[in-house]
């Protein structure tokens, strides 16, 4: 009888050396004639104790970690496949407090099922949102999706109802569902851990949403540097087609959806829903104005319903447990659970799924643990690169879209990434409006030029070069670039550096007098 | 931009290569792409000759064409180095030292973005956050995600692909 043990087939716990534990761990079996079977599932999420090795024993599954190759003869020595005691032994993994403390609704099966078994998904609870829309009406399905108070999980969180509403009565001889799996932002990782940790799991948030809006093509458009996800989820279509979860009958309802996937190219500013679709049709990735709302007119000028990957996996629990139960989580009219990313200079950095209300300062502290380098914290950026860098006064705030907005804190896509005392706040200032000015589309004037312009500026001011009057032209040129933008890229690009400069501006060589 | 016959150094395998995505793909929808990425994927790069033989199959001008691929940042005209290595550069991984990496590269082991070393072996390119921003710094070697790099494990992959 072979004991099952699971390494991480994830691409974070690859990049620190899972393959090569998951080897060791099946040579080592071999030679002393002890059967396992490997499992490779998802990650838990707790980064700093990958690769976390499991063993699945009579009472629960123990957990090992962080496990390298040249442990794996002491683990078996200490009898690690009944759950030996050994100095990497971490317990029962869901006794983990880091764990345990957590509520884990969009990630209830990452890094506990083999993520493309079919058997084990709808062991797992799988499906049974699918089956459940299947007996509703769209207009029912999109009522659950309105109560449940979802709201994008991206930049803007808008409400995730109101957009299946439009396209629902929208007019087209087709309808996409368009997922945005451009997970672009610094310090996110939340989609990339579904797609290849329960990859049914968005297709049947994505099959759910066809099935409600009268769409019958499912469109992927997932970043190019995430291989390991194209792989898993190019495995998962073609298996939830082959049984009947998707193609022209799904489960045998005579209603049609499927999936394709299709490849990024290494522009961030694709993660933008219009530069996304012209991108997806093969075009250059320029941002459309709108009107016309995608919803209306979207990818090949069809009615579109586009969400990124934590929106359209949150949909089949929604659907399966009602969008009041849905409702119950988190605060104001932030609803649900966020998975936040805890990433950069953090001691115990990964995926904490949490109700919307907790604090910073929670999240830093009880789960992050500070710094991984021990100084102290002295800024976070949450949202990404468009993102505001806030200081510790402000990590007392709640983690609820309007509150945070309100502090000058966008929540966006849950990306948390810390930065110890020894950053410099007028480099990252430079960086952001570096990466706007390399990153930027080009169609409009205050992105594509005033990001360069940007740059200049900071640079002058780093260089003591008339600094007064190159502040306020640098915030004149904010000024510009956030009421002139097009879309959020040249937007926004002005919020990392204006916090930077308001928050920190000893760091550009002003009196910290000026402190706002 | 001409019609011109392919150039020296388009050889035959590359042109067959061209011919062979633009056949399989070409009745995608948005399919300029997708055969983009197969030309790419096949040759490690999207010769000059492509963008005749793309603009004709899929009804757009060369202009179009040559305009996509300038427009992002994995397609690349000329051949890389026998190994494509993309540093991380984004701000999570800015916060573990990317920046020391970087240097570390550019005078340890004479690689600058954008350039391939002197002996061909690895071409240099910046890339946006890998999604592994909680064991950063991280670099991609040929298509495999490295996390936790520091300057010991950045020399080993290096050599290791010299």
């Amino acid at each position: 009888m072979s004991v099952t043990v699971f390494v991480p087939g994830d691409s974070s716990a690859r990049s620190v050396g899972a393959d090569e534990v998951a080897q060791s761990i099946a040579r080592v079996a071999a030679q002393r004639k002890q059967p396992v079977r490997i499992v490779r599932n998802g990650s838990r999420g707790m980064a700093w104790l990958e690769p976390l090795v499991e063993v699945a024993t009579d009472a629960s599954r123990i957990a090992y970690g962080p496990v390298a190759p040249s442990d794996v003869g002491a683990l078996f020595d200490a009898g690690f496949l009944r759950g030996g005691d050994h100095r990497l032994r971490l317990g029962p993994t869901g006794q983990i407090d880091w764990l345990r403390k957590q509520t884990r609704l969009t990630f209830a099966r990452v890094g506990v099922i083999d993520p493309t078994s079919l058997d084990e998904y709808a062991a797992h609870g799988g499906w049974v949102g699918l089956r459940k829309a299947l007996a509703m009406t769209g207009v029912s399905i999109v009522d659950e999706v309105m109560q449940s108070g979802l709201r994008w999980r991206g930049g803007a969180a808008f409400p995730a109802g109101i957009k299946w509403k439009t396209v629902l009565g929208a007019v087209g001889d087709r309808k996409y569902v368009v997922c945005n799996a451009d997970e672009g932002d610094s310090g996110t990782f939340s989609d990339r851990m579904v797609m290849e940790g329960d990859p049914f799991l968005l297709i049947e948030g994505m099959a759910i949403a066809g099935l409600a809006l009268g769409a019958t093509e499912g469109w992927i458009y997932l970043r190019s540097e995430y291989p390991d996800a194209e792989r898993t989820l190019l495995t998962a279509i073609d298996e939830a087609r082959a049984a009947g979860f998707l193609g022209d009958d799904v489960l045998g309802s005579k209603k049609r959806f499927d999936i394709r996937l299709r490849r990024g190219a290494g522009a961030y500013i694709c993660g933008e829903e219009t530069a996304m679709l012209e991108s997806l049709e093969g075009k250059r990735g320029m941002v459309r104005p709108k009107p016309p709302l995608p919803a209306i007119a979207g990818l090949f000028g069809k009615p579109s319903l586009i969400h990124n990957v934590m929106t359209l996996a949150a949909v089949p629990l929604i659907v399966e447990r009602g969008g009041a139960f849905y409702a119950s989580f988190g605060v104001g009219r932030s609803k649900g659970t966020l998975p936040f990313q805890l990433a950069g200079n953090v001691k115990h950095g990964g995926l904490v799924e949490l109700p919307f209300g907790v604090t910073l300062r929670t999240l830093l502290d009880e789960f992050g643990g500070g710094t991984a380098s021990g100084r102290p914290i002295r800024a976070v950026q949450v949202g990404g690169p468009l993102g505001a860098f806030l200081p510790p006064a402000k990590f007392d705030v709640p983690l609820d879209y309007e509150l945070f907005a309100q502090a000058g804190g966008m929540i966006g896509h849950g990306g948390i990434v810390v930065f110890d005392d020894t950053v410099d706040m007028a480099k990252m200032a430079r960086y952001a409006m570096q990466f706007c000015a390399i990153e930027s589309c080009g169609k409009c004037t205050p992105c594509r030029i005033g990001s360069t312009r940007g740059v200049e500026v900071i640079d002058k001011i780093r260089a003591g070069d008339r600094r007064d009057a190159n502040v306020a032209l640098l915030r004149d040129l904010c000024d510009t670039m956030t009421a002139a933008s097009l879309c959020a890229m040249g937007g926004l690009t002005p919020s990392p550096v204006l916090s930077a400069l308001d928050q920190f501006p000893e760091d550009f060589g002003l009196r910290t007098a000026a402190r706002t | 931009m001409t019609h011109a016959s392919p150039s020296d150094s388009t050889t035959e395998h590359q042109l067959a290569a061209i011919d062979s995505a633009i056949e399989r793909l070409r009745s995608l929808d948005g399919a300029l792409l997708p055969i983009l990425h197969a030309i790419q994927d096949e040759l490690g790069f999207v010769p000059r000759e492509a963008v005749p033989r793309l603009a004709l199959a899929l009804n757009l001008s060369q202009a179009e064409v040559h305009g996509v691929i300038g427009f992002y940042h994995d397609f690349r005209s000329v051949p890389p180095g026998r190994h494509v290595l993309k540093l991380c550069r984004a701000e999570a991984c800015q916060a573990m030292g990317s920046d020391a990496l970087a240097e570390r590269l550019a005078h340890e082991h004479g690689a600058s973005f954008g350039a391939t070393t002197k002996d061909g072996a690895i071409t240099l390119e910046p890339v946006y956050c890998l999604g592994n921003c909680a064991c950063a710094p991280s670099l991609m070697l040929d298509g495999k995600t490295h996390g936790r790099v520091d300057s010991a494990r950045l020399d080993a992959l290096v050599e290791g692909a010299r």
